[in-house]
């Protein structure tokens, strides 16, 4: 089985069916406008506003609750770290562990931004298939060659995962067991260098299979991009939630306590 | 090793995405339309790469390989690293899209770096060349973590010590990037040289 999916890109919710190219844009606004919030106020916003939009792609939870939970590892190592050594005023002590408010708070707030941040990114883009999202960047403006890139890249992605299950069945038949030592290291180094072996013929021959197909730098889509009355209405809600967040960051740093750490 | 989204300040974010820009402006510059599928296919070898863990004792440590990923590409390296890290924050929401300027940074600098500094000892061939391909694999994650730490403290000092226990991680993974870069190395020697052209070419391509 394949350990790279798109699990969140297939569906037939109406996030599903917006234009990738709002998507792209609403989900980059919200990422920054949350990524530089300093406020707990800004950071829960977000994350309603986060889960909102992941109920409206009405994707599978325990997929997403699993992403999350690999996410948070980082988060987690934060919280055993941050609150314990972020100077500041002492709320809470336990034989030589003392924990400030400082760091309870930056903990807090980048545990809330975080999560907001992801399933922004997972409501957002990761419900639009690669290649659509290849042909949304392009549209929007984005280098050429970063987008033929990527729409290569992502291509052959799943070719040398094959390739490298191939390989390490190969292995596991001859009997190879990973160990902490010398022979273990070099057989996977062989193993990393063979699907660079690979990919450099395979890029031979695609590139080869492509002159013969008349490339001259450009590639065609049969995609067509339609911007419907829904997609305006889609822009409309996400900008205006989008100026009630930098409205909580900008105009009421008053409401919740200020944090330093963000 | 990523750093997670809505951790970092907002002016680190805008200054990782603002080198990104540019050295990928610069890779993207160095890349003929030619040479495309040769990189992106490279790029997602290097990705599935990425997927092999090596034990050391009783964890397991995904592999990295952004020196060797250096040494074969060049700067194209840069635009190469951030199409992987687009990749791995749609496909495993590892890293997202405002860390992106920043975990690209933080894996592709080293990676040219390392491709100009050890540059000249690899064309020596030999003992050399190899104990070179070991040092820049291991140098490139050794500046990794040191640009993770840095990201960490420009953000606030109150991260001191989780950008010290964050630079200490990249220790034994710098070891065990070393010894496999070094056989790596020796194998695309034996195997397929004209790989490895970029090292040996008269400029960097």
């Amino acid at each position: 089985m394949s350990a790279i999916r798109e699990p969140f890109s297939e569906g037939e919710s109406l996030l599903h069916r917006l234009d990738p190219r709002g998507k792209v844009a609403a989900a980059a606004a919200f990422s920054v406008l949350v990524a530089s919030s300093r406020t707990f106020a800004t950071a829960l916003t977000g994350l309603c506003l986060a889960v909102v939009a992941i109920l409206c792609a009405r994707l599978p939870w325990r997929k997403v609750a699993a992403r999350l939970l690999v996410v948070n590892g980082f988060v987690l190592f934060l919280w055993l770290v941050l609150p314990f050594t972020y100077p500041g005023e002492v709320v809470w002590r336990w034989r030589w562990f003392a924990a400030t408010r400082e760091g309870l708070a930056a903990a807090g707030l980048i545990t809330l931004k975080s999560n907001a941040l992801l399933l922004g990114l997972i409501a957002l883009v990761a419900t639009v298939p690669l290649v659509d999202l290849g042909q949304a960047l392009h549209r929007l403006r984005l280098p050429d060659k970063l987008c033929h890139l990527l729409l290569f890249t992502y291509r052959y992605l799943y070719v040398f995962e094959q390739e490298y299950q191939r390989l390490t069945q190969a292995m596991k038949i001859r009997g190879f067991r990973p160990r902490t030592d010398l022979h273990t290291y070099r057989s996977y180094a062989y193993l990393a260098a063979m699907l660079l072996v690979r990919s450099h013929d395979r890029a031979e021959r695609v590139y080869q299979a492509m002159l013969c197909r008349g490339f001259q730098g450009r590639f065609y889509s049969l995609k067509e991009f339609s911007w419907q009355p829904r997609d305006r209405l889609f822009l409309a809600t996400a900008g205006l939630s989008l100026l009630v967040l930098a409205g909580l960051e900008w105009l009421l740093p008053w409401t919740l306590g200020r944090t330093g750490g963000g | 090793m990523h750093i997670s989204e809505g951790v970092l300040s907002p002016a680190v974010l805008a200054g990782g995405a603002a080198l990104t820009a540019a050295g990928t402006a610069i890779g993207l510059k160095k890349l003929d339309y030619e040479a495309i599928p040769r990189v992106a296919l490279l790029s997602a070898a290097f990705f599935v790469a990425t997927l092999i863990h090596v034990p050391v004792g009783p964890v397991g440590l995904h592999l990295v390989l952004n020196g060797l990923m250096g040494l074969l590409l060049g700067w194209p390296a840069f635009p190469a690293i951030l199409i992987a890290l687009f990749l791995q924050a749609l496909l495993f929401q590892f890293g997202g899209l405002t860390v992106l300027g920043v975990n690209t940074v933080t894996m592709a600098v080293p990676a040219v770096a390392c491709f100009y500094l050890y540059r000249g000892l690899l064309r020596r061939g030999g003992t050399v060349a190899a104990a070179a391909a070991g040092a820049c694999g291991a140098t490139a994650i050794l500046l990794s973590g040191l640009l993770v730490a840095a990201a960490l403290l420009f953000t606030g000092e109150g991260f001191l010590t989780v950008a010290r226990l964050v630079a200490l991680a990249h220790l034994p993974v710098m070891a065990v990037e070393g010894v496999i870069s070094l056989f790596v190395f020796q194998f695309l020697k034996k195997v397929r040289p004209e790989m490895l052209e970029g090292i040996y070419g008269p400029g960097s391509h």
